[in-house]
């Protein structure tokens, strides 16, 4: 057996999936936090699509949507011609256009325990903030953030490791390049390919317990004291 | 002074309409008194901005909040108000002196000052405690206090006590009666409770079915027999009574209200104190003459004023005391056609009971 060591190509791979995760976090959040608003207030026919459209993710296979985004964002694709026209160049290949799939992909991971959060924070609390003159941005910040921290908590870990796990929409969208689209599910892939078992166990076992460790985080978080905070008062 | 001038015009999906315009005082406690579903907090919501009538104008003094010919319509949060939810509805993740500091960072003009306010409610030992923490009337208390750190124009109160049990309500009242007796600014408040409207009420508003049905100082409206509530089964008048004496042998005291004397029982109150007093039209009779031997100790001659039908086979009889002061009486259709009783006859009443209510 070789020695158990982690080559520049992995390291490589692992910083580039972390840097992916972290923007792709960003990127939800920005998106994710007014669409799981608009969700969790609507009672538009338009919502419902809306929420059905953002968790297709869940059940659809990610060579799917792997490919479909590919045929979007690709040359010949639709939002190809626009990026293409806007000299953006195509996004397949890219690190960019692996924030967008991964974006897609995660999005659902977000905006559910969002859009639980805000829904089980009703109206009354949002009202009450209003009477004492909050405007709405204040109140999002002060009353509304606060009392669903555990669900943009919740949302970030799931967002953030989903990301990190993903696979499938990642190879559709050329995600085989060392250093620029490398990133770690696909590294391990490799290594299985390659008959590197060991190699693979590292990386593989790495990973796991990166996100066996997330989750139980979470879990005494929300259970220690998000969870009650919450709940506890009268609503 | 800001006299509260308001028109609402709402529809509802389920059919209800409510449709009504109130004048309400400057000052003082203005009670919306009506069964559930009459549109008495709808009313409310739609004073605070919480709810849009489609077609309104309110006005507070000189500043307008709503005027919907002129598109005018200024959001909850920019309108100077005080509002008491039916639960306390504090911030679970402050503390109770977190949800004051909210509360006065946001307001425009102090509304008298932290300790002011805390000790008109008793907060003191509550500061540091988290809302989850506090009992019903202790959350309700913090939430009053809340309301007015703002420094609002305005206090709108909705049934602050409807979530509390007896208990929690008489550990509450006490402190209404000092708001009602200290607070500059109006205050407008929603109550389905006769006891809340004789103990708080000076303007009474009685709604039904999404209307104003009657509206005017509490005392008026409380013997208007076109108004429901002097024909509902809890009618009664409410009197401002001074203890003049005691009779210690029988356990009676004797109050004087505005010059007629009136003996009551069970009253544990030193000669000069001042009380309220409520006589339920149902502990009320009437006899023509004076009765001799009647186990009844106040009988008050007194002039009828008019008389309408309550329900199938009830008279409520409106009467003018010797001093101008008016007073129900529930009587049987039956006794009214046998004692011939019509508007302007002198009659006695025979008081069976009177009930302090503060």
């Amino acid at each position: 057996m070789p020695p158990l060591e982690i080559g520049p190509e992995d390291w490589l791979a692992i910083g580039l999936t972390a840097r992916l995760a972290a923007v792709t976090l960003v990127v939800l959040f920005a998106i994710g936090t007014p669409l799981a608003w608009w969700l969790s207030r609507s009672r538009s026919a338009v919502a419902g699509l809306v929420s059905a459209l953002v968790a297709m993710p869940l059940v659809l296979p990610p060579t799917v949507l792997g490919f479909y985004l590919l045929v979007l964002l690709g040359p010949r694709g639709p939002i190809g011609e626009l990026t293409q026209s806007l000299g953006l160049g195509t996004l397949p290949f890219t690190f960019s256009g692996l924030v967008v799939a991964s974006t897609v992909f995660s999005l659902p991971f977000v905006v559910q325990p969002l859009q639980a959060s805000f829904s089980a924070l009703g109206e009354r609390m949002l009202e009450a903030a209003a009477t004492l003159r909050a405007g709405p941005i204040d109140t999002f910040i002060h009353v509304v953030l606060p009392l669903c921290r555990p669900g943009f908590l919740s949302a970030a870990v799931l967002g953030f490791a989903h990301t990190v796990g993903e696979f499938g929409v990642v190879l559709m969208m050329g995600g085989n390049i060392p250093g620029k689209t490398q990133v770690l599910s696909i590294a391990i892939y490799n290594r299985v390919e390659a008959f590197e078992y060991a190699h693979a166990h590292v990386l593989a076992g790495g990973l796991l317990v990166f996100s066996f460790v997330s989750l139980l985080a979470l879990q005494w978080f929300n259970r220690g004291r998000g969870g009650s905070r919450l709940v506890g008062g009268d609503a | 002074m800001s006299r509260v001038e308001a028109r609402f015009l709402l529809r509802r999906n389920g059919g209800f309409t409510l449709d009504i315009a109130l004048s309400l005082p400057a000052t003082g406690v203005s009670v919306l008194f009506g069964p559930s579903g009459c549109g008495k907090t709808t009313v409310l919501r739609c004073l605070a901005g919480l709810a849009r009538a489609e077609t309104g104008r309110l006005a507070i003094g000189d500043s307008c909040w709503q005027d919907s010919a002129r598109g005018i319509w200024l959001p909850t949060h920019r309108r100077p108000i005080g509002y008491v939810f039916q639960e306390a509805s504090l911030f679970p993740h402050l503390s109770v002196a977190g949800n004051l500091a909210f509360a006065r960072r946001r307001g425009e003009q102090p509304g008298g000052s932290d300790a002011e306010l805390i000790a008109l409610l008793g907060l003191g030992p509550l500061l540091d405690r988290r809302p989850g923490s506090l009992s019903g009337g202790e959350r309700q208390r913090v939430a009053i206090a809340r309301a007015l750190a703002t420094g609002p124009r305005v206090l709108l109160m909705d049934e602050p006590l409807a979530a509390l049990d007896a208990g929690r309500k008489a550990e509450i009242l006490p402190y209404l009666e000092q708001l009602h007796a200290e607070l500059s600014i109006p205050m407008i408040y929603v109550t389905h409770s006769m006891d809340e409207v004789v103990r708080l009420a000076d303007w009474l508003v009685a709604m039904e079915g999404g209307r104003s049905v009657a509206s005017g100082p509490v005392a008026e409206v409380l013997v208007d027999l076109d108004s429901p509530l002097a024909r509902a089964d809890e009618a009664s008048v409410a009197l401002d009574a001074r203890v003049v004496g005691h009779d210690s042998d029988y356990g009676l005291s004797k109050l004087d209200i505005g010059g007629i004397e009136l003996w009551m029982a069970g009253l544990e109150r030193p000669v000069g104190s001042a009380l309220r007093i409520r006589i339920h039209a149902r502990d009320v009779s009437l006899a023509l003459y004076r009765p001799d031997g009647s186990s009844i100790t106040n009988i008050l001659p007194s002039v009828i004023e008019a008389i309408a039908g309550a329900g199938d086979h009830q008279c409520i009889v409106k009467l003018r005391m010797g001093n101008g002061a008016r007073l129900l009486a529930r009587i049987t259709r039956r006794s009214r056609d046998l004692l011939g009783l019509t508007a302007g006859a002198v009659v006695y009443a025979q008081i069976k009971g009177v009930v302090p209510i503060n």
